[in-house]
């Protein structure tokens, strides 16, 4: 139902930007009353103080509306949108019977079809949201209440009041931390549905209240606080606690705000600042901004074309009438005086102007937007039927939530992505490793089968059943008792900030900062050194079995620049070592001179690595004399307590320690990719569509993914970087990327051919080059027309592949008004763009920018809280759901589960919806224009007296009955090209992005043929008519004669342009065509019959014109005149653009007709055919030609180490204290860079790389990526079901694993032994607390081990029956 | 969605396989290539230029004579008199005088016509009641509003049949004489009957219920339109069946014309007498065309509103518009009302398309 939510505020954009409905509810009435607040004044429990004030109540109101006032407040909103007012305009017009021209039903019976449907949905949507709020303001919460706590509803919960609340317990209102149960004051929120962040943040309270404790001490607590007004920003408050005459500062630290849950932490006590509209979270949630497609916008500008197209012909006939009156008419008073107030023909005139844009005004109708939101409705409703959107892992269907953006999806031309989360699952996976020179973890062999999974548990009791290796020699290795290998999973297991948690024995949770530390330390479980527990000076482990602990003498913690991170440890023997992991640029420089052998071998290992995408890290040791330790010690605790430069002391102090080590080896972690991200980045960016990654992340995280996902590639001319930290700098680099860029393409001719060429291979047909190139796309088609690249230094003409990194300072400053442009400029230029360390402001900002400078239309999509700003403001958002934060789904107008979706999305959900409503708007302009044109024509004819040519009933039910289905039905059905043909070639996408469908020459094509069928429509009649008899030598010219041939020559002629228009027969379309025209007469026939004219004289005057009209052969040949007349000139236009000027579309649909012919005897062979050199590129993440990157692994924050040896958060369950503040330094991309100019050249791999080695794909490669694409739709459910790996150390309970449909057996016991557990859960889904969950996870882990199947172990939390 | 399916499991959402939700529904997909358009065409142009000869041949053995009396015999003296306002109540008969060269063959059919005459403005169009003519006892007494003004006299006596429509009725009558000789002559006997729809003659138009009393009894209480000279239900002095509401002339006259030029059927040639049994012989014709101007009352205020213009406009504004006037004739820019007498043979069609393209 969600689909329905959103039409809303959306009937009628029209013409004028719709005013903002002030909300009836957030307290809106009170708030009007009070003054605006200065400052906030809140006394701790004084009612009657805080009275004074008038702060809002907890109760909250979002609904608009109540059963009295529904009807007036729902119509007087309704009549706000243009559209509506002006028919009501029209209906009053027609209620003058001087004007009238048309009965007042003509008006009236669409205008309250179309009020009663838009009434029904927002009462519907008014009782859930009451129902809603009631469930929400009944929610109960402990009050202090004159020294005793009782039980509230929310809704009574006043400001000033103290509230207790418990673990995992909404907070009911803006909270003061006053005091908890934990250490200091301390309590962990989570904030996911107020920024949708699922890491726990620390609150503190003040000092002096932390001390309170119990309730009989808060009962008295009498401090004042004052602080700023209640306002939106979510992160900041500034206030002072006054108590006992001292004054305490106070934070957003010390903020519990509404909506966030208390994690961790038994009970907190919280004084109410905001409550109910004021609070932060109610602040935010005001009505989101209203998104328009730019087709609204166009059909906006249109409709006021239309209207003053309208006045025009009123104002013509309104003089034709004055010169008739005056010079005919006056002479015809006799018969017909003129109506009483009329006494001149200049009134007459005025009045006749008024009629006229009463019979005219069907050149707008109403229908047309009621049609334009069903089809809108119906393509929404196909997104989310579309099994192929449907993710099983996380059942999560694609869902669209607006449904007014579809046709814009076919019109993208840039996506902004953001990266965690969305191209990367960000689950880190131990992949592979090299241990003295010998590399585990190869066995991936594409062409062989599946490799088995090891089986840990045989051999350790403590594994954990979600990791996967395939290479048995590890496992044989550590068997063995090989003493690298040892040492190798001993440094994997002791050095790390990771906390486990243990709740019963053997059931380990890690509670990791980054995922990539979580894998390393699970890995080390796996292979038999298990970390079990820590304290502030001990690391327990269970090392093959055997329980060893060691005392941890320090931690030297990771930071960006040391990019490496040391325990010094002692273990029960008493021997010192220090453990060091670090990224390899680091730390191979710091090996002792002996490793050069190894560190060779190692380095060509980790260029491997590196070279597959995968986050590498090396590890090395050093033993460490007792001397040498003390020594050290000494001057780090030296280095520790000195209050200057601290941290360059200390990093100094652990520089000296960190040296001449041992190389033990390196890891290799996967930041495992969304399925299908290259895929469907080399498809998107076939399809002309720009990406933008746009990340938090780290610049060598983000480069990474970038070059795993295929945006960046070796083969890229070359590769910017900006990192500058002032304007100047940033000015500068930007500068001489662009100099670089030109200088590069124009030496560049070769490329210029390669381009050519690919466009010709992009078009997949010998004659789609001329049709695609030549067809004049003007500058927009990029670099497709063989147009050297001129000096003018005109960006458009950048040839060659670049690809440019920002980082958020340079952003910052690129962002600047003065230096935007040329930001843009250069940023449009490369092929991929990647913004890293950015904020979420400055993602909107970089959308916005493009929309700006591009008016291009933008995707955004995300799917955590830091994205929603940057959904919020592209012209499309899409979430990302199935994960936990759902702040991004909700701020979101499409939501699924995978990136890889997107594709399909926008190539054939977008191009469809974009295609279908171009055709559905061409035919629409035309058939009213046919429709109403006539009438024009007519005035010459009868004295500009806006008589109708119709049946005042034809013209009522013409839009609504007698041509509304069949156009409709071509706007949900209609389909050009099957969807994996638009797949195939994505070139298929551009029409869309270049707006050649529907635009004003389009429109003018439209209503210029519309013109000429209704001249077509009246002429045609009139000339045969008028002197034609019927063969009993009546006469054939009567009026109503005329009415019905003319009606019945229009229905005709439109159904056959529909059929023309009609791409798509459906068993739909056929039943609305013909039964569109079947209705025509069967309601012709019904208001011509005696019946209703026996009871309604007057209104049924045209009593046995049907039958009279159309028994008349003369009639009927007249029809197929103009219906001829009508349709020769289209159909032969249309097979002439056909043959000698086909789209590729055309092309692409001609040989699809060719290709089922020839399927039918001999089989699919060339549907195989595709498929067959998809299935090569399987692997992972293919080969890529070595170039030396490195991507370390390190994901987290420093300043853990700190918090561990402190002891301070051994309670802590999540360690995500956010906003650390991390320098950031751009030395090793210096070293990247350096290291780039002289790489080797690529391997000759090339062939089994799917990723195509130029920019747009030469066409093998092309088929490569869509055919695995291709291939997975034919089999969607086994793809999934493989590709379900469980991954190590998840912590999502919302992740599922798809029900093998071959083993149902299997996997029911699994079920049933553990439904017990998922039962005891609240039904309230994932406000269970983490431990239930993870009980049930484990739970269910050890069932399925134990039942020892190859059933991949199930961690899906099932819903819980209703 | 709405449907609450009991499914659960990791598939539970998974949207349903069905052709109409993947949009997979079997279609047909034309394509509008020179293979299917052309041969299409060359089908259409067969057609059409078969069609066109055979109507070709049609019309050609129809014919026509067309008399537009305006201008003929001595109806431009009516004209002269119809100009003076203070003449309308005298009488006026012109007669015009033809002859057919070759005789006209099988059914003839009798027609009048008007030029400039604009029965489809809109509410001229309005001004009717169907309901009275129906024949409802309460519409008769109680005119629609939309007859106004032609719905009820100064003295606030209900018009029936009221309504523009019926008041500018077209009432001249025409006798056709068949010349045999210098001295002898026949009239030509017309039906004056079936020239309507039979929906109209049977079910639009009824005469309101008589109840044993006489046409005239079931008006009283009414008056005729302000420009006629005769009531309605003595319009046909010949058949007292064709009197009241179901009189053909006032059917066919409120079966308004589409266009400001038309025609209108006043009668068939009544193929009984021997003379007339192969149709109208060729020979020397006259028309007299009529008029019958009663006194007129109650309608004084028009009459000095027309008057009163620059230039005194023809008497076809007067009360009975219906005279054959020459206003058309003499000044065709300025003509209102002229009347048409169209002689026409019919044999089945008259008209169609004629169309080749491509």
């Amino acid at each position: 139902m969600t689909v329905l939510t959103d039409i809303p505020e959306k009937w009628l954009p029209v013409v004028l930007p719709i005013k903002k409905k002030k909300k009836a509810g957030f307290g809106g009435g009170k708030s009007k009353k009070k003054r605006t607040e200065e400052e906030r004044r809140v006394k701790a429990n004084d009612r009657e103080h805080n009275e004074k004030f008038q702060y809002a109540n907890n109760c909250i109101v979002t609904s608009k509306y109540n059963i009295l006032t529904f009807l007036p407040v729902n119509l007087f909103e309704q009549f706000q949108e243009v559209a509506n007012t002006y028919f009501l305009f029209l209906l009053i017009l027609q209620l003058i019977p001087q004007i009238s021209s048309l009965s007042w039903f003509t008006t009236i019976v669409p205008l309250a079809l179309v009020l009663s449907i838009t009434a029904v949905k927002d009462a519907t949507d008014d009782y859930f949201r009451h129902k809603s709020d009631n469930q929400v303001n009944n929610r109960q919460s402990q009050v202090l209440i004159r020294g005793s706590l009782q039980n509230e509803k929310w809704m009574n919960v006043k400001v000033g009041d103290i509230i207790k609340l418990e673990n995992n317990q909404f907070v009911a209102a803006d909270l003061l931390l006053l005091s908890s149960t934990e250490p200091h004051g301390l309590c962990y929120i989570e904030t996911a549905e107020l920024d949708g962040e699922t890491n726990m943040k620390v609150r503190q309270s003040v000092s002096v209240t932390a001390e309170l404790g119990d309730p009989n001490n808060l009962a008295s607590f009498d401090g004042e606080v004052v602080c700023e007004p209640p306002n939106n920003k979510l992160d900041r408050f500034c206030g002072t606690l006054y108590w006992r005459e001292k004054k305490y500062p106070l934070t957003n630290q010390n903020m519990l705000l509404r909506g966030c849950v208390l994690r961790n932490t038994e009970a907190c006590y919280g004084l109410v600042i905001f409550a109910g509209p004021d609070t932060k979270l109610m602040q935010n949630s005001g009505r989101t901004k209203f998104k328009r497609t730019s087709i609204d916008r166009l059909m906006n500008t249109l409709v006021l074309w239309i209207f003053g197209f309208l006045v025009c012909m009123g104002v013509i006939l309104a003089v034709g009438n004055a010169v008739w009156e005056r010079e005919v008419g006056s002479l015809f008073q006799s018969y017909l005086p003129w109506d009483p107030p009329v006494d001149n023909f200049m009134f007459s005139a005025f009045l006749s102007f008024w009629s006229y844009i009463i019979i005219l005004n069907t050149v707008v109708p109403i229908s047309l937007y009621v049609s334009v939101e069903v089809i809108r409705l119906g393509h929404s409703y196909f997104i989310n039927w579309d099994r192929q959107m449907f993710c099983s892992r996380c059942n999560t269907a694609a869902e669209s939530r607006t449904t007014t953006l579809n046709e814009e999806l076919g019109q993208v031309e840039y996506i902004f992505s953001d990266k965690t989360g969305t191209l990367t699952q960000n689950i880190m996976t131990f992949n592979k490793c090299s241990i003295n020179g010998q590399t585990y973890g190869e066995v991936t062999d594409p062409l062989g089968k599946q490799p088995k999974r090891l089986d840990f548990t045989p051999f350790n009791p403590l594994a954990n059943p979600d990791f996967c290796f395939y290479d048995e020699k590890l496992l044989e290795s550590v068997k063995v008792g090989d003493l690298h290998t040892h040492e190798f999973f001993r440094l994997l297991s002791l050095c790390h900030t990771v906390m486990s948690e243990e709740k019963s024995e053997g059931e380990l949770v890690y509670k990791a900062q980054s995922p990539d530390e979580g894998a390393l330390v699970t890995a080390a479980r796996n292979f038999g050194f298990v970390f079990r527990s820590r304290t502030p000076g001990t690391i327990t482990t269970t090392e093959m079995g055997r329980t060893v602990t060691y005392s941890l003498l320090a931690i030297l913690d990771f930071n960006n620049i040391r990019k490496r991170m040391s325990v010094i440890v002692r273990n029960p023997e008493g021997r010192i070592c220090l453990y060091c992991k670090g990224a390899d640029t680091v730390l191979l420089e710091r090996l002792h001179p002996c490793n050069q052998e190894l560190m060779s071998i190692t380095s060509d290992h980790l260029n491997e690595y590196g070279a597959d995408g995968l986050r590498t890290l090396a590890l090395a040791y050093r033993e460490l004399s007792e001397d040498e330790w003390e020594a050290w010690s000494e001057s780090h605790r030296c280095a520790d307590k000195a209050t200057d430069c601290r941290e360059d002391r200390l990093a100094a102090a652990y520089d000296k320690i960190e040296q001449d080590m041992k190389l033990l080896g390196a890891t290799a972690i996967e930041d495992k990719l969304q399925e299908g991200v290259p895929e469907t980045i080399a498809l998107l960016s076939l399809a002309n569509i720009k990406i933008w990654v746009l990340t938090g992340d780290k610049q060598e995280t983000a480069v990474n993914i970038g070059y795993s996902c295929k945006m960046l590639t070796d083969d890229m001319t070359e590769v910017f970087i900006i990192g500058g930290h002032t304007v100047q700098s940033v000015r500068q680099e930007l500068r001489s990327a662009r100099e670089r860029m030109m200088e590069l393409s124009r030496g560049k001719t070769e490329g210029m051919e390669a381009w050519a060429e690919a466009c010709f291979m992009g078009n997949g047909m010998k004659d789609g080059q001329e049709g695609d190139c030549t067809t004049g796309r003007g500058s927009k088609q990029l670099h497709c027309s063989s147009l050297p690249p001129s000096a003018s230094g005109d960006m458009d003409s950048i040839s060659g592949e670049f690809a440019l990194i920002i980082s958020g300072h340079s952003l910052a400053h690129a962002l600047e008004a003065d230096m935007e442009a040329e930001f843009v400029s250069t940023a449009c230029a490369c092929k991929a763009v990647i913004c890293c360390r950015v904020t979420p402001l400055q993602k909107a900002q970089v959308v916005e920018l493009i929309k700006k400078h591009k008016k291009a239309v933008t995707l955004a999509i995300g799917d955590g809280a830091n994205d929603v700003s940057m959904i919020k403001s592209a012209h499309i958002g899409v979430g990302i759901s199935g994960q936990e934060g759902i702040q991004a789904v909700l701020a979101s107008d499409y939501s699924f589960a995978q990136f890889r979706f997107l594709q399909r999305l926008l190539l054939v959900h977008g191009r469809w919806s974009y295609l279908r409503m171009c055709r559905f708007l061409c035919y629409f302009f035309y058939k009213n224009f046919a429709f109403t044109m006539v009438h024009f024509w007519f005035g010459f004819f009868c004295g500009f007296s806006a008589q109708t040519v119709y049946d005042q009933f034809f013209i009522t039910l013409y839009n609504i009955v007698y041509t509304s289905l069949p156009v409709l039905a071509m706007g949900v059905f209609d389909q050009d090209v099957p969807d994996h043909r638009s797949l195939e070639y994505p070139k298929l996408y551009e029409p869309g992005q270049l707006n050649l469908l529907f635009n004003k020459k389009e429109f003018f094509i439209c209503i210029t043929q519309g013109i000429y069928t209704s001249v077509v429509l009246f002429f045609v009649p009139y000339a045969v008519l008028s002197d034609a008899t019927q063969s009993n030598g009546v006469p054939l010219a009567d009026y109503q004669t005329f009415a019905v041939t003319t009606a019945t020559a229009l229905v005709i002629v439109v159904s056959v342009q529909i059929a023309l228009d009609t791409g798509f027969w459906t068993v739909f379309n056929h039943m609305f065509v013909w039964g569109s025209v079947g209705s025509y007469f069967t309601i012709m026939f019904a208001l011509h019959s005696q019946t209703l004219f026996r009871i309604f004289p007057n209104q049924f005057r045209f009593i046995g014109s049907a039958q009279n009209t159309l028994l008349q052969p003369v009639v009927w040949l007249t029809i197929a005149l103009a219906t001829a007349v009508c349709v020769v000139p289209v159909l032969a236009f249309r097979f002439l653009k056909l043959d000698l000027k086909p789209q590729l579309s055309d092309t692409v649909r001609h040989t699809q007709l060719v290709r089922q012919k020839r399927r039918k005897p001999g089989g699919r062979s060339i549907g195989g055919a595709w498929r067959g050199t998809g299935s090569v590129s399987e692997g992972r993440l293919g080969a890529r030609g070595g170039s030396r990157r490195s991507g370390y692994a390190f994901s987290h924050q420093e300043g853990f180490g700190e918090l561990i040896t402190s002891g301070k958060n051994m309670r802590l369950s999540s360690l995500a204290l956010a906003n650390f503040a991390s320098k950031h330094s751009s030395s090793w991309i210096e070293t990247l860079r350096r290291k780039k100019t002289n790489h080797t050249p690529p391997s000759t791999s090339g062939e089994c790389s799917p990723a195509p080695s130029n920019v747009s794909g030469t066409c093998p490669a092309l088929s490569n990526s869509s055919s695995v694409l291709g291939g997975s739709q034919e089999t969607p459910i086994e793809e999934e079901t493989d590709a379900a790996v469980v991954l190590s150390s998840s912590s999502h309970p919302a992740a599922s694993e798809p029900a093998e449909p071959r083993a149902p057996a299997q996997v029911a016991p699994v079920d049933s032994s553990t439904s017990a557990a998922a039962r005891t859960d609240s039904p309230g889904g994932w406000t269970r607390s983490l431990e239930t969950v993870q009980e049930a996870l484990f739970g269910r882990r050890g069932c399925a081990s134990a039942s020892s199947t190859q059933v991949p172990p199930c961690d899906a939390t099932e819903t819980p029956p209703h | 969605m709405g449907k609450t399916k009991n499914k659960s499991g990791p598939l539970a959402r998974r949207p349903d396989n069905s052709a109409f939700k993947q949009q997979r529904l079997p279609a047909w997909s034309p394509m509008l290539t020179a293979n299917t358009v052309l041969p299409f065409f060359y089908l259409l142009a067969v057609i059409c230029m078969l069609l066109g000869v055979w109507l070709l041949l049609l019309v050609q053995s129809t014919q026509e004579i067309k008399l537009d009396y305006t201008d003929l015999g001595n109806c431009n003296e009516c004209f002269d008199l119809r100009r003076n306002v203070s003449n309308a109540a005298q009488t006026c008969s012109c007669r015009v005088e033809f002859s057919i060269d070759k005789s006209l063959k099988g059914d003839v059919f009798f027609y009048y016509g008007l030029k400039n005459f604009h029965q489809n403005l809109r509410r001229y169009m309005d001004s009717r009641d169907d309901g009275q003519t129906l024949g409802r006892i309460k519409n008769l007494k109680n005119p629609s509003t939309y007859c106004a003004p032609f719905d009820k006299d100064n003295d606030g006596v209900p018009i029936a049949p009221c309504g523009a429509i019926a008041n500018s009725m077209f009432n001249d009558s025409f006798t056709l004489n068949y010349h045999l000789s210098s001295s002898r002559s026949v009239p030509v006997p017309l039906l004056r009957t079936g020239l309507t729809w039979y929906t109209d003659k049977n079910i639009k138009f009824r005469n309101p219920r008589t109840d044993n009393l006489t046409l005239a009894e079931v008006f009283e209480g009414t008056r005729p339109p302000l420009y006629w000279q005769k009531p309605v239900y003595s319009l046909d002095p010949h058949d007292p069946n064709n009197n009241g509401f179901i009189n053909e002339d006032l059917i066919v006259w409120m079966r308004e014309a589409a266009f400001p030029n038309f025609k209108k059927l006043y009668g068939i040639l009544n193929r009984a007498d021997p003379i007339f049994e192969k149709g109208l012989p060729k020979g020397n014709y006259s028309i007299d065309i009529s008029y019958t101007l009663p006194g007129q009352e109650g309608s004084g205020a028009d009459h000095a509103d027309l008057v009163r213009r620059p230039e005194p406009f023809p008497a076809d504004c007067l009360p009975g518009n219906q005279q054959p006037d020459p206003a058309g004739g003499r000044r065709p820019h300025r003509g209102l009302v002229e009347v048409r007498k169209g002689w026409e043979e019919h044999e089945g069609m008259k008209h169609g398309g004629v169309k080749t393209e491509d």
